[in-house]
């Protein structure tokens, strides 16, 4: 297949205001408006997590196994990172290898919370047992719904390239995709913390 | 030459995806538009059609409350009429026509060709359009929202009659915000990145001044009304208890989610509007617009402020004594950004050349109704105070000054003003001033009663109210006046349809006005600028007109002693881009995805397929 | 003539100036892993008093945040529009969510004092 024109072609640098491109700007100025999104989320479930009756997500957490689960995905951001770089130096085939790896870690992430969602909701936990539970999956279902998406993007992104249509000219969506993926890994980092690791006081 | 757009050559692409050749008739051609004006004008024509179904609830509404125990509506019916009523008119008017000249206007004052993402424009004109369809659509499958516009709960997810109303709203609401979310990307990323060459911040109108702050606003505050929605949509479909008390949740929980974005939601709301009356006092005051850097300073200011104010939506609600203090001070304080504006633009009038067009009556109405719903705004912000008015007609009266009296004076100011641009035509002079003075009359008789009906007790959300309450002579007055408002938007309405047939062509600049966007032809040619402008001031086009003599008279500059009128004439159209068929598509997942929540899951997952093939449409076409 | 364009020209797209090299996001990749492997670890340490454990939380929070901010999505590199961008929702969230927050009387909780603070800062202040 030739490298046809589609939208995926570097549609010609503008001369801009500030000199930079109009999509990273965008997609920086999106990821802020997120940071509002998961912000409320996070104080949702911080001013519920021992709200209302029966068991809370505090007394089912299973932190070791939600540690792997974080460090798989902190390690995407990194094979995100070197996907970008190989792009950078028109290495497509080392991209695709580390944007698929980045995919698969990403699938391990969410096989990981079904699994994880799943034995809680075994012990009782379920998303309506209380405003505690509700919360903590709120949260945590938006943030695998946005890694979903990324892994769609990402797996995407493989398939143009192996139709031959992501060139170095084209490394920008790499980069974009790369700062959503980022932005969801960061969010995580917030939610190990503050949801799984931050003592929650017994009264 | 400053060469704004390069683009590369696209070799011929006939595959599937092709884009649409680009023709500027038929009903095809506006279902696939990407061009910055015409989803300006699709935006305006929707929200003034939903204007008409809004004010038509409107006037239900003073049918039930003309007399007491009125019978034209039950209690039900009045509570879908009154939520309605405001949810058409914040979301589906007042938002839509700040889109609606957002979108005309921003590209053509700022000397660019369309907004940085002309598909994603489109999809935001459509995701509004079905997610107003959508809401209105409950009235027909099972009911309308009845739970305010506010939709307090658990009432709303527990407590009402029926609760599909609650859906309805809940989905509906979301979906318009993404409208508004994507919309506010896109402008932000235009004003900040494709001004024309030379036009620095402060050299830029100060509509735009005022689209950058409210589209931040957007940015920010609709992240938090969509968690909001979803907690509200969680509670009422799926069982969750996020603001049931009985099981641990908090009903307060949702008052604070739903006015943190409320607040900087009225913001939202008004500042377009300020935006525009700054535009058209200079213009009909023949002066510059007075204190220019004041007036962008304190629009910030606002932004900013407003997120710190939300809580006086809630000082009945027993937050506490510190709380209420708190948002009493920052309440207070916020009045001053705003007053400060005011006098700026009396500022402006004053010494000036003033003639009273249509539009500037429009502005000033703006500035005089504003100000009367300012300063009973202001006494809300004190607290004993507002415990005696919260949930009386007073706080009605104060919300109508502002949003009527102000955001929709101001609109109407921007639609007279700029109808020239749009259509190449002047409305009527004669019918424009009729409608003002009558509508200006009209308004008053209707709104200005619920302050003193407010101060006697009245309750609102009510739908009747006791006989020998001594609040019937009021409602009857509020409702004759109500009509008075419907005969000048009948008035308006034929100015609009005489014009179109008989109206006489304004010229290129029939205000003499002074930023760029009158440079050029009218009605504007499809690519704005033949030539990419290089501003050098402030009000760049009315120092291209005119220079000061010593005495500080105004010297017309001699035509053509610019270069830039040969170089017009040589100069090819600019490749603008072709339309596209794939935001309409992407458009039509999301009220599927709701009625899939409401009704049957398999049309979620439709709305999921439609979704998939109108992104990947989106991605794989050529981009231009 | 337009051989000026005034005080603010348009700006060409800058080209792209030194990345870090695949090792060194590898060294932030390592990094990061241990300050999580610490986390996890002071987890476990009954004898950390809880304040101080939930400070160190945060602190390794922050410092994990950043590195993937500032290294992997580039921002230390980049122009500074970018970070404000982010950063200014960053705030917003921060000072609006703690404010609503502390109005629902976050009683009892670790967090009772920072939020007691914040309140008192902000109640104080005015």
């Amino acid at each position: 297949m030739t490298t046809e024109a589609i939208a995926v072609e570097e549609h010609g640098a503008h001369a801009t205001s500030t000199g930079l491109d109009n999509r990273k700007l965008a997609m920086w100025a999106f990821l802020g408006s997120e940071c509002l999104l998961f912000g409320a989320l996070i104080s949702g479930y911080l001013l519920y997590r021992s709200k209302g009756v029966g068991i809370k997500p505090h007394n089912v957490y299973d932190i070791p196994y939600t540690s792997v689960s974080s460090f798989v995905l902190l390690m995407s951001s990194l094979t995100m990172v070197l996907a970008l770089a190989a792009i950078q130096r028109n290495e497509e085939r080392k991209m695709r290898i580390w944007l698929t790896a980045t995919a698969l870690l990403g699938m391990t992430f969410i096989g990981g919370q079904v699994y994880e969602f799943t034995s809680f909701v075994h012990e009782g936990l379920s998303l309506s047992a209380n405003p505690a539970s509700s919360a903590f999956f709120l949260l945590t279902g938006f943030h695998g719904t946005h890694v979903t998406l990324g892994i769609i993007m990402l797996l995407s992104l493989v398939g143009l390239s192996l139709a031959g249509k992501i060139g170095p000219k084209h490394a920008l969506y790499v980069e974009l995709i790369g700062l959503y993926w980022h932005f969801v890994d960061i969010v995580w980092v917030v939610i190990f913390t503050v949801v799984y690791l931050m003592p929650v006081p017994k009264h | 030459m400053a060469t704004v757009t390069e683009h590369l050559e696209t070799p011929a692409y006939d595959g599937p995806f092709r884009r649409p050749t680009e023709t500027q008739k038929g009903i095809v051609s506006w279902l696939t538009t990407v061009d910055h004006k015409r989803i300006g004008i699709l935006y305006g024509c929707t929200a003034l059609l939903f204007f008409l179904i809004g004010g038509s609830e409107a006037l239900l509404i003073r049918l039930q409350l003309a007399h007491p125990n009125g019978h034209v509506l039950t209690a039900e019916q009045y509570n879908q009429i009154f939520t309605m009523h405001g949810i058409t008119m914040i979301f589906l008017v007042v938002m839509p026509l700040g889109a609606a000249f957002f979108n005309y206007l921003i590209p053509l004052m700022i000397g660019a060709r369309d907004v940085a993402f002309p598909r994603l424009n489109a999809f935001s004109y459509w995701t509004f359009l079905f997610g107003g369809l959508f809401l209105y659509s409950s009235f027909f499958l099972g009911g309308a929202p009845q739970c305010g516009w506010f939709c307090y709960a658990p009432l709303s997810t527990m407590g009402l009659p029926t609760t599909i109303g609650t859906l309805f709203y809940a989905i509906g609401l979301q979906i318009t915000g993404v409208a508004s979310l994507v919309a506010s990307v896109n402008f932000v990323t235009t004003i900040i990145n494709m001004r024309a060459p030379g036009m620095s911040f402060f050299k830029m109108p100060m509509f735009i001044w005022m689209s950058l702050v409210t589209n931040f606003l957007l940015l920010f505050a609709m992240p938090v009304i969509a968690v909001a929605l979803f907690e509200l949509l969680f509670d009422t479909a799926f069982g969750t208890n996020f603001f049931n008390p009985a099981q641990g949740g908090d009903p307060v929980l949702w008052q604070h989610m739903f006015w943190m974005f409320g607040h900087p939601e009225v913001y939202i709301l008004i500042l377009p509007a300020m935006g525009i009356v700054s535009e058209v006092l200079p213009t009909f005051s023949r002066k510059p617009l007075f204190g220019y850097t004041f007036v962008a300073f304190s629009g910030v200011a606002i932004g900013f402020m407003g997120w710190g104010v939300w809580a006086h939506h809630m000082f009945a609600v027993g937050l506490g004594p510190i709380a209420n203090s708190a948002f009493a001070i920052s309440t207070m304080f916020i009045a001053v950004p705003t007053g400060v504006k005011i006098f700026n633009w009396l500022g402006t009038m004053w010494g000036g050349k003033i003639s009273f067009t249509t539009p500037m009556l429009f502005s000033v109405g703006f500035i005089t109704m504003f100000t009367i719903g300012g300063l009973s705004g202001v006494t809300h912000s004190i607290v004993p105070s507002d415990y005696q008015q919260t949930d009386t007609y007073y706080i009605v009266a104060h919300f109508h000054y502002v949003l009527f009296g102000g955001a929709i004076f101001g609109l109407m100011s921007g639609i007279y003003y700029w109808y020239p641009k749009l259509t190449g035509k002047l409305l009527s002079e004669k019918l424009g001033k009729t409608h003002f003075w009558i509508m200006l009359i009209g308004f008053n008789v209707t709104f200005a009663p619920f302050h003193i009906l407010g101060l006697q007790g009245m309750a609102r959300r009510y739908y009747r109210y006791p006989a020998h309450q001594g609040f019937d002579f009021w409602n009857m007055v509020s409702t004759i006046g109500s009509f008075i408002i419907a005969f000048s938007i009948l008035i308006f309405l034929i100015n609009i349809v005489l014009t179109k047939f008989k109206g006489k062509p304004s010229g290129d600049d029939p205000w003499d006005a002074r930023t760029i966007e009158w440079s050029i032809p009218n009605p504007t040619p499809h690519y704005n600028y033949l030539e990419i402008p290089v501003v050098h001031e402030r009000d760049d086009w009315w120092h291209k007109k005119y220079s000061e003599d010593e005495q500080g008279n105004l010297v017309p500059v001699v035509a053509g002693a610019s270069d830039e009128a040969v170089a017009h004439a040589e100069h090819a159209e600019p490749h603008m881009p072709k339309p596209s068929y794939w935001p309409l598509v992407a458009a039509a997942a999301l009220p599927l995805f709701g009625y899939g929540v409401i009704f049957q899951w398999a049309l979620g997952a439709l709305g999921a397929v439609v979704l998939l093939v109108g992104i990947y449409g989106w991605a794989m076409e050529p981009v231009e | 003539m337009t051989t000026e364009h005034a005080d603010h020209p348009l700006v060409e797209p800058a080209h792209e100036h030194a990345h870090p090299g695949p090792a060194e996001y590898v060294k932030i990749a390592l990094i990061l892993a241990v300050v999580t492997a610490v986390e996890v670890g002071a987890y476990y340490v009954k004898a950390i008093p809880r304040p101080l454990f939930s400070t160190l939380l945060i602190v390794m929070m922050f410092i994990k945040f950043s590195l993937v901010g500032l290294w992997f999505m580039h921002l230390r590199f980049d122009s500074p529009i970018f970070r404000r961008l982010f950063v200014s929702g960053i705030i917003l969230a921060l000072l609006v969510y703690t404010v609503a927050f502390s109005t629902l009387g976050l009683q009892h909780s670790s967090f009772h004092n920072f939020f007691h603070f914040m309140g008192r800062l902000i109640h104080g202040k005015l």
